[in-house]
């Protein structure tokens, strides 16, 4: 089976700092992989060492096989990569529709387009439809993204993601900020994405993760303490430490 | 050509001084408030102005003028922060720009009724007059005035900022607003205190600048370029980056137009690309 | 037998209308730009304009380029989200270019303006590519530094612009060969109008486009679409160039209607002026950068009595107050207001 992400002891430190050290991963295309580990553990400078934000000390990341580490951002987006933002990172005073319409046509190059209009550009406007519809966000699409609730936002910002049609999908705690009942319908939606689409996601919902990876990575300090399936993972006495029983017992 | 190497030093860094008097409380508020405040060198005409009424109409000596004047100005300052400034504080910077030149044109306006379009003409005091000259070299007495009192503000300040319980406050705002009003320190009249300050100081240097940058209606628009580039390439919210900056613009300025004066202005902006190009985030970095 | 349209009388409270509850209704709004009558109407003023008062023309020419003017900086500041205060230098670098071509034996008027437009672009490339870099304070200071400079380079060089005396004794040929530049300002009115409203038409498509959205994303967040694989930069870029490349065919017009070109069109005051009109009438509309320039000169006009001294005041007066009571301007206003009716009806 091919691999979608890769990476090789990467590592970021700042001065004396370190952030990152010596983590090598492996994320079998489909792969619905969890990352967690208490606060400062490393796991957003972890994102953006994958998305190209940071540059790495020392290290490598494959995406596909290729070597990506010395790529800028949108170069990594144009191979496949997306991601979501811890905190809302969209756009208030666009509609939803405008907004997923302009990432589709950021994906499919129709961007750089000035003679035309957006209304005319069919293939892109029925795409952002359907992705609306699958999100449940089409009875919103005519409403500025800063009108919506929290929680709908959290679903704009998974929509924009998947607009580039990523092979692989980096969402960093996609439930944060709303209320345990209500972030079940985040990862229903995340539940029902395609297979071939590679997940590696960030989540504090220890239900959650369990409830939804295959495999988990736990991240202490900077480094990988662990990696397994959730029942091993649940079983590691060394997690149970770290998170001082916060863990579910399976 | 040794002796007037130095002599143009010695200028520069007096030229670099009074520059750093009147940006320093710009820095502060774009640090502190994130205001960008386009009518800062207003407050600085403002103090000129002052300090040659005071001296004409009151008989006042000039050095007996600058405490009044800082008291005057930064008092000004408070009232402005209170009644306009802060109502703008979380406003996108495009309506602080356009708020702030709004004010300036409105000082422009108002000096050109009250005073005249005209150069101001100011009265230095005697001792202050003409030119010591230590090792051979040519030194105006007055320009050694204005690095003395402008090292002695700034080590004053140093001190404010660094030892007292308003400093921490300050540096603690600056870091971060929120946290710091979280903790309980009274954003608010730190804000108020800061600018007035801030203003204060402009006052006082636009006072004693008056022989070096002349006064006249124009000079809030004349200079704008120059304070914002003390805060651009020194960074804001700190003494330390701006006071380079400013000894940098300064020396640049002045030897520029000394060794090619028909390049005039040329050099400054020059010098002013190349920093911005190259070092876009300021000489200390800004925080995002 | 079905009726279409139930009679008011026949719903009753109980039995509301319920719609079809179809796969989905598709229908939302998306820039497009189907034209409209409230603006064939618009465009009529200016037309109307020219034969109800034939002794203004000269002031309407003023208007019209001084809408062609704002409408550039409308792009890079209400769409792409680019503060200049430094945006005359490409102003007075197309008039410059045109006058000095038109006073140096090369009369034809629309290669003049062409050229205007072309000088600007070109000078605007390596400002842009600084401009674009840095954050908001950076960006305003290297406009105002360029324009400052542009400013100083055009006084030094009197030579060729003639200094603080300005640059006169240009030469415009007739229009197509055929319209005479005359007296009234008949023809100047008409080109300017002409030469507006097409690159108006160009900027009303540039901004419903896909790019134009991009732009808008920029503005909104410019973090989101780096993360969406777009080339903010250059993109950035680009719209600074064509603003400027309208700005320079602006000064051109300027240049060649009234034969002269003076320091003040690279001035401070210039883009300080320029700016308070975008914001009277309203940014990121297009329309508001027309009306903002059109009040903005009927009131420069109608207070043209009064002390320079005073002018400058009221329009510092006029800035803080619009910034303080009047964000959006004229048309913000209007579509706030509109809002409201609407609101209240339902």
């Amino acid at each position: 089976m091919t691999t979608a992400l890769r990476t090789e002891g990467l590592s970021k430190s700042w001065g004396g700092f370190v952030a990152n050290s010596q983590i090598s991963l492996s994320l079998p295309k489909g792969a619905r992989h969890a990352l967690i580990g208490p606060n400062g553990a490393g796991k957003s400078t972890f994102i953006n060492l994958l998305t190209g934000v940071l540059a790495p000390s020392s290290g490598e990341v494959f995406l596909m096989g290729e070597r990506v580490t010395h790529l800028a951002p949108h170069e990594r987006v144009k191979r496949g990569m997306a991601r979501t933002f811890q905190i809302n990172t969209l756009f208030p005073g666009l509609t939803v529709l405008e907004s997923v319409v302009l990432a589709i046509c950021e994906r499919s190059g129709a961007a750089r387009i000035w003679h035309r209009t957006v209304a005319g550009r069919r293939a892109e406007i029925d795409e952002a439809w359907d992705l609306l519809a699958r999100l449940h966000l089409d009875r919103d699409a005519d409403r500025p993204t800063r009108s919506l609730p929290y929680g709908r936002q959290r679903l704009v910002e998974i929509a924009l993601a998947l607009a580039a049609r990523p092979k692989l999908l980096l969402l960093d705690e996609p439930a944060a900020g709303i209320p345990t009942g209500e972030s079940s319908e985040i990862f229903d939606v995340i539940a029902g994405l395609p297979d071939d689409v590679t997940i590696l996601f960030i989540e504090h919902d220890m239900d959650l993760v369990f409830r939804f990876a295959r495999r988990i990575t736990v991240l202490v300090g900077g480094k990988p303490l662990t990696e397994g399936t959730p029942d091993e993972i649940a079983a590691d006495p060394r997690v149970r430490e770290v998170y001082l029983g916060e863990l579910p017992h399976v | 050509m040794a002796a007037s190497v130095l002599g143009v030093l010695f200028d520069g860094v007096a030229y670099g001084s009074l520059l750093f008097l009147i940006s320093v409380g710009l820095s502060v508020t774009m640090g502190l408030m994130n205001f960008v405040n386009l009518a800062h060198g207003a407050f600085a005409m403002a103090g000129g102005y002052l300090c040659v009424a005071l001296m004409q109409r009151a008989g006042m000596p000039f050095l007996a003028t600058l405490p009044l004047v800082f008291l005057a100005i930064a008092l000004v300052g408070a009232a402005l922060e209170r009644t306009l400034y802060r109502r703008l504080y979380d406003a996108s910077h495009l309506d602080q720009v356009l708020f702030s030149i709004g004010l300036t044109f409105m000082a422009v306006a108002a000096a050109t009724y009250v005073w005249g379009p005209n150069q101001q003409p100011v009265r230095l005091p005697g001792f202050l007059r003409g030119q010591i000259h230590p090792g051979g070299v040519d030194l105006g007495a007055y320009r050694l005035f204005l690095i003395g009192l402008v090292a002695a503000t700034t080590l004053a300040l140093h001190l404010l900022m660094a030892k007292t319980r308003f400093g921490a406050r300050v540096r603690a705002s600056v870091d971060n607003r929120a946290a710091a009003a979280g903790l309980g320190i009274p954003v608010d009249r730190i804000f108020v205190l800061t600018f007035a300050l801030g203003t204060g100081l402009a006052g006082v240097g636009g006072a004693v600048g008056i022989d070096v940058l002349g006064l006249d209606p124009t000079f809030p628009i004349k200079y704008m370029v120059y304070f914002l580039l003390v805060v651009a390439i020194g960074g804001a919210g700190s003494i330390k980056g701006p006071a380079l900056a400013a000894l940098l613009l300064g020396v640049f300025d002045v030897a520029g137009k000394y060794y090619v004066p028909e390049a005039g202005a040329f050099i400054i902006y020059g010098l002013m690309l190349t920093l911005l190009a190259f070092f876009p985030r300021g000489l200390y970095g800004r925080k995002a | 037998m079905l009726r279409p349209f139930p009679t008011p009388a026949a719903v009753s409270p109980e039995e509301d209308v319920i719609r079809p509850a179809g796969p989905c209704e598709r229908i939302a709004r998306l820039p497009a730009d189907r034209w409209t009558l409230r603006e064939t109407a618009f465009w009529l003023m200016p037309v109307l304009g020219y034969f109800a008062f034939p002794g203004y023309l000269m002031l309407g020419s003023q208007i019209l380029i001084a809408g062609l003017f704002a409408l550039s900086l409308d792009l890079i500041m209400g769409y792409a989200g680019i503060v200049s205060l430094g945006h005359a230098a490409f102003f007075g670098t197309g008039a410059y270019a045109a006058g000095l071509l038109a006073s140096h034996g090369w009369h034809e008027p629309l290669s003049g303006l062409l050229a205007g437009a072309a000088a600007a672009a070109l000078v605007a490339l390596p400002v842009s590519l600084l401009v674009v870099r840095g954050q908001d304070l950076g960006r305003l200071i290297v406009t105002l530094g360029i324009g400052m400079l542009f400013f100083e380079a055009a006084n030094k060089a009197a030579a060729i612009t003639g200094g603080v005396d300005g640059l006169s004794g240009m030469e415009i040929a007739p229009l197509f060969g055929l319209f005479d530049f005359d007296l009234f300002g008949r023809t100047a009115y008409l080109y300017s109008l002409g030469v507006l409203f097409l690159l108006f038409l160009l900027c009303r498509r540039l901004v419903h486009s896909p790019f134009g959205l991009s732009l808008r994303g920029i503005k909104e967040n410019s973090k989101r679409m780096a993360s969406l694989g777009a080339p903010v930069e250059r993109r950035l870029v680009s719209v600074f160039v064509i603003a400027a490349a309208l700005a320079g065919a602006a000064g051109a017009l300027l240049a060649q209607t009234t034969r002269f070109v003076g320091l003040d069109s690279l001035s401070f005051q210039r883009s300080a002026e320029l700016l308070i009109m975008l914001v009277l009438g309203g940014t990121g509309r297009l329309y508001g950068a027309l009306i903002g320039a059109a009040l903005f000169l009927l009131a420069q006009d109608i207070l043209a009595g009064l002390d320079p001294v005073y002018w400058q005041f009221w329009l510092g007066l006029m800035l803080v107050a619009v910034v303080l009571y009047a964000r959006g301007g004229v048309l913000g206003g209007a579509a706030l207001l509109a809002g409201r009716i609407r609101g209240k009806r339902r």
